[in-house]
């Protein structure tokens, strides 16, 4: 089209949308990112930004391998989505990734399990005692509840993650106390040995918390420092004889913390930087047995919801910790925790899609047998269209859990987005909506306590929101930048810029881009399909928008941040139930028109939803109202409260 | 003094609502739960207990059907079953398999494998029919002790003692006998995880009930399966009088 003499002219740079100086943004949010560095610490997306920007820091070498390990394509459907792009890869065909023996095992372990929960564990009980009861926990420990990702050989059950996200889904739908309990335990508790522990490790440890001989804890929050992980007080130092670490520090909201022997510790450690040759506050994570002498706990924490799950405050006073139990490299704590806490968010996504199963099926009771006014009320709009949502809902998280599940057993690396965005949808205010068909109902007020703090712990939805918005933006930004590249030497690139400026050219014209679904979506989902198309276009376009408005300062947008990552979690539910509803008219599922329409459904509220919020970002008037909500703020911070007096005057 | 026969039956869930096929020929079996019939989950239990308290070494779980009864199997040998036995019953002769056949392929089985004691449910939920048991013992000219709610092995007999209509019966059999077990025998274990785990190395033989020299022929014929009649709303009356004038009306009195 183009070839020939191709000069960085402006006009070539406005037709491809990309300002000049666009080569410095990237380095500007890396430096950024440095200089807030605790800013956005907690959240992966900085660590990332960190690691993958260096600005001379002793990442500077981990950067280059990561930026080699980077410029291979990710798989991941919601990297490439921030791009414009799809990658239907990991998405479609809707993942099936265990074999006949792993089917046929699962299926054996889901009646007994179930039944023990329907029949065994008593959650009223757990609720009203605020603990597991003794005999429960016992016959939770007999039946290898407390090792179901340990290795065969070390005396788990040896479960891939789609396998435990089936078994952790029957607990969700029962008990959620005892779900954090086994979830605290072997989720986070000593994930940690699982993922990056030495054989050695692994061989002293894990046999008896498979056993639930010893338990686990997770210890990384302090009094000061809850989403800012990065800012932990804790501190590590090597003891004289070279042997141990010293550990001092205390932790709070420490699931398990009463009840745990083994703890996994994040304390920080002042190391030498090697670039800099200075002293810096790196953080490690450890392996702390209570035997160690020092560990001491405080009384369990009285709490809303989840009353049956121990929380505690741990405190490590001279704790000698031998340097073989050092988790992972020295200095890389920050890492192993934002690995941990990455690798089982699924399972959250995966047990919350139970306690909807459960909570549903009570509003299904009442809404089917409740009669007022005359009708039994099921048959009152209003209540169609509560049961409806929480159908669809429930869908939905179902289905992004099963998702990642897969994704994760065929050995995907590249998940973290989608994870927290499972994380985000399954835990979201939504749920608030679930028991109140039937508030009356058995339980359903203690699943409603219970649901509240799954907004708030494994990176508060706030926080994962952040984290998966700049995680996009920064992968857009790359693609932005190797334009800019490609822009310097177009000779060399004229393919790719000629693809670019044909499809900007197109965009513009407000022409289909060639971007399709067709071959992965069933053609009876072809217009939700479309949707989902041109909501990923416009979403492609917005990111670009945003980062070429705000540059580095989108660090700092979050009034934008929220509303990219709510689009982001509607665009990937919407490809999600897509993915399932198509894979259940393939095989000509019984319930596959029902499912069709589920998908429908959502797709049309999903798409009106992103439009908005793409349109609301281009708006001059949202950005008034984002700038009048900072004031507002001020003003209250300000007072310390409302500003405005009374009505009365008094 | 080593071996019990257990025999286990795929019966559909007691949970679930039973439907009758629309053409009354029998009742919704397809993509129905299905699981072990509890009295036979009973009858498992009691022999893992007695060979826990080792006076018996080995425990045999028996079924009979298509492929899927393997999972009954299974489950048997989660609970802790030594290895199972199953016997291939498909198409209309599993349709048509009732007590006598059951009945004909233990007895066979009994005395192929040497067993000192069989052991089954007293009945199975589906069909009610309370035979089995009983038919195995009379074919094998063993003594019963049927409707078990408590079993004592004392050196080459077993003290059964039987829940009968008037109360409880105690009776001494000699082995080899065959028992049923009622409701209160036992309080059956849960599989646990590992059990399962562990289940899956054990084996399973396979055989047909020709290579026990037994015919499947059936001496019944199912005509109509139907629903029992809805029960009909009834009416309260405010006295006594009300009562016997309604009772007189309808010429019951």
């Amino acid at each position: 089209m183009l070839l020939g003499k191709v000069s960085l002219t402006p006009a070539l740079c406005t037709a491809l949308r990309i300002s000049p100086a666009f080569s410095g943004i990237q380095k500007q949010i890396g430096a950024a990112a440095t200089q807030n560095a605790r800013l956005y610490a907690s959240s992966q997306a900085a660590e990332a930004v960190l690691d993958k920007q260096a600005v001379g820091t002793t990442t500077a070498t981990k950067a280059a391998t990561a930026k080699k390990a980077q410029s291979v394509e990710s798989q991941s459907f919601a990297v490439n989505m921030f791009k414009g792009q799809i990658n239907p890869s990991q998405v479609f065909p809707f993942p099936s990734v265990m074999n006949e023996e792993q089917t046929q095992f699962l299926q054996e372990l889901v009646p007994p399990v179930s039944k023990f929960f329907e029949e065994v564990n008593d959650p009223a009980k757990n609720d009203s005692l605020e603990k597991v009861e003794d005999s429960t926990m016992e016959s939770l420990k007999e039946m290898g509840a407390f090792g179901l990702q340990v290795p065969q050989d070390l005396g788990g059950v040896g479960l891939t993650n789609t396998q435990y996200a089936r078994l952790v889904e029957i607990v969700g739908q029962h008990d959620l106390g005892v779900g954090i309990t086994l979830g605290a335990h072997q989720s986070i508790g000593f994930k940690g040995i699982l993922l990056v522990g030495s054989p050695a490790q692994k061989e002293k440890y894990l046999p008896k918390l498979a056993t639930g001989e010893t338990l686990a804890a997770f210890c990384l929050t302090e009094p000061a420092s809850g989403s800012d992980a990065a800012s932990i007080k804790t501190l590590a130092t090597l003891s004289p004889c070279g042997k141990h670490y010293i550990l001092n520090g205390g932790k709070i909201w420490i699931s398990n913390g009463g009840l745990a022997e083994i703890f996994t510790v994040f304390a920080k450690m002042p190391m030498m930087d090697e670039k800099t040759g200075q002293m810096k506050d790196k953080i490690t994570a450890f392996i702390v047995e209570r035997s160690f002498g020092g560990v001491t706990h405080g009384p369990p924490e009285k709490k809303m919801g989840i009353k049956a799950s121990n929380t505690a405050e741990v405190y490590f006073e001279n704790v000698p910790v031998p340097i073989e139990n050092v988790l992972g490299e020295v200095g890389g704590g920050f890492k192993v925790a934002m690995a941990i806490l990455n690798n089982g968010r699924f399972g959250m996504a995966a047990a919350l899609s139970g306690t909807m199963k459960g909570v549903i099926t009570q509003a299904v009771d009442h809404a089917a047998n409740r009669v007022q006014f005359g009708s039994k009320i099921h048959t009152y709009g209003a209540i169609q269209e509560k049961l409806a949502r929480m159908t669809m809902l429930q869908y939905v998280t179902e289905s992004m859990a099963y998702m990642i599940s897969g994704n994760m057993d065929s050995g995907s690396k590249d998940y973290h987005i989608e994870a927290a965005i499972s994380k985000i949808f399954a835990s979201t205010d939504i749920l608030w909506l679930f028991p109140v068909v039937c508030i009356q109902g058995s339980g359903v007020e203690r699943v409603m306590r219970d649901l509240r703090i799954f907004r708030i712990f494994e990176g508060t939805n706030d926080i994962l929101r952040l984290f998966v918005a700049l995680n996009g933006f920064q992968d857009a930004g790359k693609h932005l930048k190797s334009l800019q590249k490609a822009l310097k030497n177009p000779l060399g690139n004229a393919g790719l810029l000629a693809g670019e400026i044909t499809k900007r050219a197109k965009r513009t014209a407000g022409l289909s881009t060639g971007l399709t679904l067709q071959g992965s979506v069933h053609p009876e989902l072809s217009h939700s399909g479309n949707l989902a198309v041109k909501a990923i276009e416009h979403f492609g376009v917005t990111v670009e928008d945003m980062l070429l408005k705000h540059g580095k300062n989108i660090l700092h947008e979050q009034f934008v941040l929220k509303r990219v990552a709510d689009s982001a979690i509607d665009l990937y539910a919407m490809v999600v139930v897509l993915s399932r509803a198509s894979r259940s008219l393939s095989q000509g599922h019984a319930s596959a028109q029902h499912e069709k329409i589920l998908c429908e459904t959502w797709c049309i509220e999903a798409y009106d939803r992103i439009m908005k919020n793409v349109k609301d970002l281009k708006s001059s008037s949202t950005t008034q109202v984002f700038k009048n909500m900072k004031a507002i703020s001020a003003a209250v911070v300000e007072n310390g409260g409302i500003v405005a007096p009374h009505p009365l005057g008094f | 003094m080593s071996r019990v026969l257990v025999g286990v039956k795929r019966v559909i869930d007691y949970a679930v609502k039973i439907r009758v096929k629309p053409d009354h020929s029998g009742v919704v079996t397809d993509g129905v739960k299905h699981s072990m019939n509890p009295f036979c989950e009973i009858a498992v239990e009691e022999a893992v207990k007695l060979k826990e308290k080792k006076f018996i070494k080995e425990v045999v779980a028996v079924s009979c059907g298509p492929t899927q009864v393997t999972e009954t199997i299974r489950t048997a040998l989660a609970m802790g079953c030594d290895r199972g036995i199953h016997v291939e019953v498909s198409g209309k002769d599993y349709e048509a398999m009732g007590p006598l056949q059951i009945a004909k392929i233990f007895a066979a089985l009994a005395k192929k494998e040497e067993a000192s004691l069989v052991i089954l449910g007293k009945q199975a939920i589906d069909d009610d029919c309370n035979q089995t048991g009983q038919m195995t013992a009379a074919l094998l000219d063993w003594p019963q002790g049927t409707f078990a709610s408590e079993v004592t092995i004392d050196g080459e007999k077993v003290k059964v003692v039987r829940e009968i209509d008037g109360g409880l019966e105690t009776i001494k059999i000699s082995m080899p006998a065959v028992l049923t077990a009622d409701l209160r025998l036992n309080t059956p274990r849960y599989a646990t995880l590992p059990n399962i785990m562990k289940a899956k190395k054990k084996k399973i033989a396979n055989m047909k009930p020709a290579d026990l020299g037994v015919d499947m022929v059936s001496r019944v014929e199912v005509l109509r399966v139907d629903e029992p009649p809805t029960r009909l709303a009834g009416v309260k009356v405010e006295t006594v009088d009300d009562l016997v004038a309604k009772l007189k009306a309808n010429g019951t009195i």
